[in-house]
């Protein structure tokens, strides 16, 4: 699949087991990146599946980030809700270029 | 006459006072339609509560606040009431009623309430201008009248009565001195060592007290000029109150040849010796005793219209009684025995002379008997059920005097709710709206077994948590198993508590939220959302300048300093100290919120202003342009102090004693910016009405005249409680060191996001006075950590943030131009 990459900026300009809200979007929805502790970087559609909360407000602890709203728990790698919790929000693929943050949306498809 | 026409029964009524109304009140409300009433009342006025007289003197109530039936009153009920017109006699063969201006009415059945008259001893000088007793409204306007235009008063008498009347002049502006003839006030209530105390503090109040003084005259040639005691002494004065006593009313009932002793001789049915005649009140005499107390009254009342109403059956029986003082600041109870009649009476007593606080109960044949409390009444009336219910307290001996919440915490366990009653769709979670047939059917299908996977599968007890013990029940229940308790441990990646986890902060000096997890072994090595607030705030609060603060583990609101709301966007709540805020705030509060298109402004019940719906990216400069103005931030989101709320107290209130809004501002300033385990709400009232609320706040301060009154623990939230009284200090410089040593110790101590409500709730009021009360020291080291503490803690996070800290926080990313 392709992607249309867009480059955000500084890996520095995420902190550490925090996250930044990009002034774009897809499909009308605002979109996070995630930066873990050991720097890992993750997008996710910044709507919790539970109430639509801003999961780019919530407490990262390892791979996961807690909704700010009503602590769901959401797994940064593929949107999933943990267990009991059910539902989902879309990720999209992140990369990091000489220190400098991509993050790919749906490529609009060529007829 | 016109009765004849009407088909009802007459019932006179002499005596339009306390009694008699609530008698004619009952019998409405039994059988409105049988009587036609008639009301014979001495006094120019309508019916009125005689008791709340000492609070119209005091100034704590107008005469219209104590009226109790208002004219129309009557006139709804048809009770013709002639006011200013005493009866003169009964003539029982006649069965009429003369009164002194001449009216003559026939009665059917007769009730008389004529009260008690105030003891007058024959003494010289009685009879000149300046003397008066205390007992009615118009007694009350002359010792008002006497208190604008003279200086010094005399009360003779020191029981109850006496005691109102001196406090109430001297909340009038009188100089007042007090003659008792006994050695001891309230003799009759109090016991030697209460009496004493009582003196002691009216006495540090400014009342002079000649105690065994026996009143031999009252001189003055015009009006009333000094008092002088058979020992000699000689008090100069511009008004004397008699108030030595009363005794029962009886002159008509005698005269009319019914039974009289001390009182009006009443039956059980409370009859006179003619079957016709009633009779209620401080009138009468009932088994040898008679009545000066408001409870036995309304038993009567009750009794007497019951039987006017054809119930036969009802009767009366005098229980043990009680009695209060009402001077503000003074708590004083007493029921039944004030010490140990013989050998084989029990007395246990309770003192402690730094908290004013002494206890005295007699024990006879393993129940209680009598109660003597002052300084501390709140179980008062729990002491007076256990006497009247005699019940036996032998098995709650050694913990009695230590009250109710004491007694009962450590006696038998309480019973749990009846779950297998209660019906499926009972709702057991409020929060989250689950009810039982869910949390039974999801533990059924899932095969839960424990709290914690009811929560997950449910989320029943997993917000405000206060139907744990429900939920619990619930699970025990469905699977036959009892639920163990197991000391909550923080979270699930540990199964340390709170308070092994502080221990060991201090004790092993540990610096980081790493070397806390390495030292228990946690199970994720960064942690989880729970703990990770947590254990930054035990950090900060240990280690206070050292340990920086982690962002990434706070909380959003704690992070940005606003709350988020459900929409994503913020509020923004600037601080107004004790509630105060200036033309200047107010205009700048009104700029941003036009300027950054604000959609609701709110004020808060924290006495503030809340702006809401603000966009995350417009924070700081909304925060700046306050800022400008001299507003910063409220802490509104923060686990630290919140409001200080006051009322206006003695600067503009005519009933404040201290400067509450003054001393609320002075505790906003010394504690804010300060984190704590949850947050923390204060309130200063001004007097002990009490409107800043200060009663349900973390710490309120209720200002009397002897000081103020430090109340902790609490809360308005979800589960309401009460505080618990700590301590009466004299100056606001020792309100501030208490605050400071109570931040600290609940800093300390209680667990994170606990309340100090239920903190107080876990560890005891009685340990919280000793920790701050009993052990001085301690207190003072307590405060001075305190303060070390707020020397890292008060600075404006929005003048910070205003001017470009942390900007990265709060904008978004935007799109790069490719490299």
């Amino acid at each position: 699949m392709d992607y249309e990459w867009k480059n955000v900026g500084p890996l520095a300009a995420i902190p550490r087991q925090g996250a930044r809200r990009l002034c774009f979007g897809q499909g009308g929805r605002p979109i996070a990146v995630f930066r873990t502790a050991d720097d890992e970087l993750f997008a996710l559609i910044d709507e919790c599946p539970h109430r639509q909360g801003p999961l780019s407000e919530g407490i990262i602890a390892g791979k996961t980030v807690t909704c700010p709203l009503h602590s769901w728990v959401i797994d940064l790698a593929d949107g999933e809700a943990q267990s009991p919790d059910k539902g989902s929000t879309a990720s999209l693929p992140v990369k990091l270029v000489n220190g400098e943050v991509f993050v790919g949306l749906a490529a609009k498809v060529a007829v | 006459m016109n009765m004849i026409s009407d088909p009802r029964l007459h019932l006179v009524v002499i005596g339009n006072g306390m009694a008699g109304m609530r008698t004619v009140e009952e019998l409405l409300k039994r059988d409105g339609g049988r009587y036609r009433v008639t009301v014979f009342g001495a006094e120019p006025h309508v019916n009125y509560n005689r008791i709340m007289l000492s609070s119209v003197l005091a100034g704590d109530k107008t005469l219209d606040e104590i009226v109790i039936n208002p004219q129309s009153w009557y006139d709804e009920n048809g009770v013709t009431l002639i006011s200013g017109d005493p009866v003169k006699s009964i003539d029982r063969d006649a069965r009429t009623v003369t009164s002194v201006k001449g009216v003559i009415v026939h009665y059917d059945r007769l009730l008389i309430a004529t009260g008690s008259k105030p003891l007058a001893p024959p003494l010289p000088g009685i009879t000149l201008p300046g003397v008066c007793a205390f007992r009615d409204i118009a007694d009350v306007d002359k010792m008002l009248e006497a208190a604008r235009n003279h200086k010094r008063a005399v009360v003779i008498g020191g029981g109850l009565l006496g005691l109102e009347a001196a406090w109430g002049l001297k909340q009038r502006g009188m100089a007042v001195a007090l003659v008792h003839l006994m050695p001891t006030l309230m003799e009759r209530q109090l016991d030697v060592a209460a009496g004493q105390l009582l003196q002691r503090d009216l006495d540090k109040r400014g009342i002079s007290f000649f105690t065994d003084g026996q009143t031999e005259e009252i001189t003055g040639t015009e009006r009333v000029e000094s008092v002088r005691l058979a020992d000699g002494r000689v008090i100069p004065t511009d008004l004397v109150v008699l108030a030595i006593g009363i005794r029962p009313n009886v002159d008509l009932a005698r005269a009319a040849g019914l039974a009289v002793n001390r009182g009006i001789q009443v039956g059980d049915d409370m009859r006179t010796s003619d079957h016709d005649i009633f009779s209620v009140g401080e009138c009468v005499e009932h088994n040898g005793q008679v009545f000066g107390l408001v409870a036995p009254l309304w038993d009567q009342a009750k009794v007497c219209a019951s039987q006017l109403a054809g119930d036969g059956a009802a009767a009366f029986a005098s229980k043990a009684l009680a009695t209060s003082l009402k001077i503000t600041g003074v708590d004083v109870f007493s029921a039944g025995a004030l010490m140990a009649a013989d050998e084989s009476d029990d007395e246990i007593t309770l003192r402690d002379d730094r908290r004013g606080m002494y206890k005295k109960l007699v024990l006879r044949d393993g129940k209680l008997v009598g109660a003597v409390l002052y300084g501390d009444v709140a179980d008062g009336q729990w002491y007076l059920q256990l006497m009247r219910e005699k019940t036996d307290v032998s098995a709650l001996r050694d913990r009695l005097a230590f009250g109710r919440a004491f007694a009962d915490a450590t006696g038998a366990a309480a019973k749990g709710p009846d779950v297998a009653a209660m019906a499926d769709d009972t709702q057991i979670c409020g929060c989250n709206g689950v009810c039982k047939g869910a949390i039974v059917g999801a533990i059924k299908e899932k095969g839960l077994t424990s709290l914690a996977e009811v929560r997950k599968h449910t989320k029943a007890s997993a917000s405000c948590g206060q139907c744990t013990g429900l939920v619990e029940a619930i699970l025990a229940h469905t699977t036959g198993v009892t639920v163990e308790k197991k000391l909550a441990a923080l979270c699930e990646c540990t199964t340390a508590g709170q308070d092994e986890i502080r221990k060991a902060i201090m004790a092993d000096g540990l610096k980081s939220m790493a070397a806390i997890r390495r030292a228990f072994a946690w199970a994720k090595p960064e942690g989880c959302h729970k703990c990770r607030p947590a254990l930054n705030y035990y950090l900060l609060c240990a280690w206070p300048g050292e340990y920086r603060d982690d962002a990434a583990s706070r909380f959003v609101n704690e992070r940005l300093h606003a709350n988020i709301q459900k929409d994503g966007t913020y509020s923004v709540v600037p601080r107004m100290w004790g509630g105060v805020t200036t033309p200047a705030e107010l205009h700048a509060i009104a700029s941003v919120a036009e300027k950054f298109a604000i959609p609701t402004v709110k004020v808060t019940g924290g006495q503030r202003i809340d702006l809401l719906g603000v966009k995350k990216e417009d924070l700081p400069a909304v925060w700046g342009d306050l800022n400008k103005a001299g507003l910063v931030s409220g802490h509104a989101y923060a686990k630290g102090l919140r409001t200080v709320k006051t009322c206006v107290g003695s600067e503009w209130c005519r009933f404040g004693t201290q400067d509450s809004t003054g001393l609320g501002i002075k505790l906003e300033k010394m504690c804010w910016g300060s984190w704590t385990p949850h947050k923390v709400k204060f309130a200063v009232s001004g007097c002990p009405r009490n409107c800043a609320e200060a009663t349900i706040k973390d710490m309120g301060v209720v200002c009397v005249e002897a000081g103020y009154d430090i109340l902790v623990g609490g809360n308005g939230g979800i589960d309401v409680r009460v505080t618990d009284p700590l301590v009466r200090v004299t100056s606001e410089d020792d309100v501030l060191e208490y605050a400071g040593a109570f931040m600290q110790l609940y800093r300390e101590e209680a667990h994170y996001l606990e309340r100090s409500a239920p903190w107080i709730a876990r560890v005891g009021i009685a340990y919280v006075k000793q920790r701050l009360v009993e052990d001085v020291a301690g207190r003072e080291a307590l405060c001075a950590r305190f303060l070390y503490s707020q020397k890292f803690a008060q600075s404006d996070p929005w003048a910070e943030r205003a001017e470009g800290a942390k900007a990265l926080e709060f904008a978004r990313l935007p799109e790069m131009a490719d490299a």
